[in-house]
């Protein structure tokens, strides 16, 4: 187990390595830095001004001590500066982390329970009109672009119901719940239809297995067999889609949050994109993979965990 | 060379390609069974996206006619030649309205905007009929970009193997491990805000699931009877995978492209909304309405136009999506009605 995991930890360190070259490519190799420069003061700047830029936020140095500096500032998590108003990246980092993380974990706890819970119920009732109409709802539900989602939601729920604020954050924790109940809403309506419908699926393969039958042949209540038998053999590959997607609670929901103009990450990557400020956009997308391999990590610990017969070798 | 020149010259092309592949398609009686099948379970969808085709290949075709005064004309398509050149509006109009939304002052063509005007005084109509090309430029180049990469890559891996294979994984486990949206965000403001380089974008974040899965038929194929049978008969590696790899993998490949095209208009509307988007498609509409329904009195009808040629276009690719995947893969679990 202990060198499964080193082995699967070196693993991950080199993909990790891998995208650092992939963004040294992308952000030094192929991005000019006039271009950078010109982007970040705007098209009208003299050339002098764009020459002044670029040797200042150090875009000038020879490839090689760039590609180094790249590397060790990453790996260490030392940031730096951003280009575009000399805030400290790490510091606007950690802020932007809870206001993401209040946003996206309780979306993502309820999704999970609602989606399966919807999921057993409607795999209950398996090739009757309910598991049908359950279907079709899923698919109509997944053809709703994310887009529509929050504006319809926004303007039912808050506009015309007047439910909740149109938009707005305030860390207090007795008003989290009044300005996050309409991004919650929004961000679990997005994923539920197909989630229900992976989840179903699973179920459904699951309770055309032996195991079950032989629990009906002995009088086990069908309630019974999807509660105890089928939920609990199903959760390896309902780990597997839940688990990966931890690590993206982190960046957030990109789109929830610029549109409610809550002050997380997802609002930093959209005002990365804005200002063309290449510096933070390049630390997001590391960070945002660090924690990805190390969901997938997690996916394989989680495996141990609920299925003892997997052993990880 | 001119766009509209260019964009008549592929049109040609799709037709030459598309009337090739279903005469190649045709010769073989699985694809055609599979083929009448689809057409049975899901004949409207079809139809929808049918129609969304047609409409974005008359919109592709366009000329310039001929000058009668002076001045510049711009190309117009088979799409813009429904509706008459000179329709604009000065600004919002309701739908079937016989005068302005604010102001009232009357308009030039009354009652004649079926769905109204926008900001601008554009027909909404006509922007969401042309919002169907975008949006088959998107979910088809794409791709066109993301199958040939992901097919050639893993194939070449999962047949090969070795060193070929090592690397093909490392670049899927590198590329796989970045957030895709993220991904798609820094591509494209690296290489640029262009409707191609958004493709390319798409593409690049799009190949790596396909591959994979990809990768792994070929490893198992190399493995079957009917290839070691091949190999032991003296047929060279070229022809082994030209005739017995590649075609056992078509039907991964169709599936694949289905769920690719509705997955990647979704993004495109998700990253018009980010300003990262393509002009004229529908996620751009929807994005310029965002405050329209904020309003009083609100204006529905851009976003409520924009979003039904969306929800339509994705619902019919998301059915045909699933009874493709039925019809060609018989072990995946049946479902849906």
């Amino acid at each position: 187990m202990l060198a499964y995991l080193v082995r699967r930890l070196l693993y991950g360190f080199v993909t990790v390595l891998g995208v650092l070259g992939l963004l040294f490519v992308l952000f030094f190799l192929y991005a000019e830095p006039i271009d950078i420069a010109r982007r970040a003061l705007g098209d009208k700047a003299p050339q002098a001004a764009l020459e002044q830029w670029v040797h200042s936020h150090g875009y000038d140095r020879p490839r090689l001590e760039q590609l180094v500096d790249h590397y060790r500032s990453m790996l260490t998590f030392d940031f730096g500066r951003s280009d575009a108003d000399g805030t400290l990246l790490s510091d606007r980092l950690w802020r932007g982390a809870g206001p993401s993380l209040t946003v996206t974990v309780p979306t993502f706890v309820l999704g999970v329970c609602l989606g399966v819970g919807l999921a057993l119920f409607v795999a209950y009732f398996r090739e009757t009109y309910i598991d049908r109409a359950g279907v079709v709802i899923c698919v109509l539900a997944m053809s709703v672009s994310i887009v529509l989602y929050i504006i319809g939601a926004q303007y039912l729920l808050g506009k015309l119901l007047r439910w909740f604020p149109i938009s707005g954050f305030d860390p207090r924790p007795e008003l989290v719940l009044r300005f996050m109940a309409l991004p919650w809403t929004i961000g679990v309506l997005a994923g539920i239809g197909g989630d229900v419908r992976f989840y179903r699926t699973v179920f459904l393969e699951e309770s055309s297995k032996d195991y079950v039958r032989t629990a009906r042949a002995k009088g086990c209540g069908d309630g019974r067999i999807m509660l105890r038998h089928v939920l609990r053999n199903a959760l390896i590959p309902i780990l597997t889609h839940v688990v990966v997607a931890i690590p993206l609670l982190f960046t957030g929901a990109l789109l929830t949050e610029s549109f409610f103009g809550i002050p997380g990450l997802g609002s930093l990557t959209v005002d990365a994109i804005n200002q063309n400020d290449f510096s933070s956009l390049r630390v997001i997308v590391y960070v945002g993979s660090v924690l990805f391999v190390l969901g997938q990590l997690l996916t394989d610990v989680a495996y141990t965990l609920a299925d003892p017969r997997v052993r990880l070798e | 060379m001119e766009g509209h020149v260019v964009s008549n010259a592929v049109v040609l092309l799709l037709l030459a390609v598309a009337a090739w592949v279903l005469r190649r398609v045709g010769r073989s009686e699985l694809w055609r069974e599979a083929g009448r099948e689809l057409l049975r379970r899901r004949p409207l969808a079809l139809a929808v996206l049918g129609a969304f085709t047609l409409l974005a290949l008359l919109d592709s075709v366009a000329w310039r006619s001929p000058a009668e005064g002076a001045g510049y004309r711009p190309p117009r398509s088979l799409v813009d030649r429904i509706f008459p050149e000179d329709f604009d509006e000065a600004s919002y109009s309701a739908p079937l309205a016989d005068v302005e939304f604010y102001g009232g002052a009357a308009l030039r063509h009354p009652g004649r905007h079926w769905l109204g005007t926008d900001i601008l005084g554009r027909d909404v109509l006509h922007l969401a009929l042309k919002g169907a090309r975008v949006a088959m430029l998107v979910g088809g180049l794409t791709s066109l970009i993301a199958i040939p990469l992901a097919l050639f890559l893993g194939v070449a891996a999962g047949y090969r193997g070795g060193k070929v294979d090592d690397a093909v994984t490392f670049a899927i486990s590198t590329l796989a491990s970045i957030p895709s949206l993220l991904l798609l965000i820094v591509l494209i403001m690296v290489i640029g805000r262009g409707p191609l380089q958004v493709c390319v974008a798409l593409g690049v974040t799009s190949w790596v699931g396909l591959c994979r899965v990809v990768r792994g038929e070929a490893l198992k194929l190399r493995e079957l009877d009917y290839v070691q049978a091949a190999r032991a008969l003296g047929a060279s590696e070229g022809s082994i995978v030209r005739r017995h790899v590649v075609p056992n993998l078509m039907h991964l490949v169709v599936i694949t492209f289905v769920l690719l095209f509705s997955s990647m208009v979704l993004s495109e509307a998700v990253l018009a909304w980010l300003g990262l988007g393509l002009d004229g498609s529908w996620g751009q509409m929807i994005d310029q309405a965002r405050d329209e329904l904020a309003r009083d009195p609100i204006l529905w009808w851009n976003l409520a136009a924009a979003s039904s040629f969306l929800f339509a276009l994705i619902l019919a690719v998301n059915l045909i999506g699933d009874a493709v995947r039925d019809v060609l893969d018989p072990r995946t679990l049946r479902e849906g009605p």
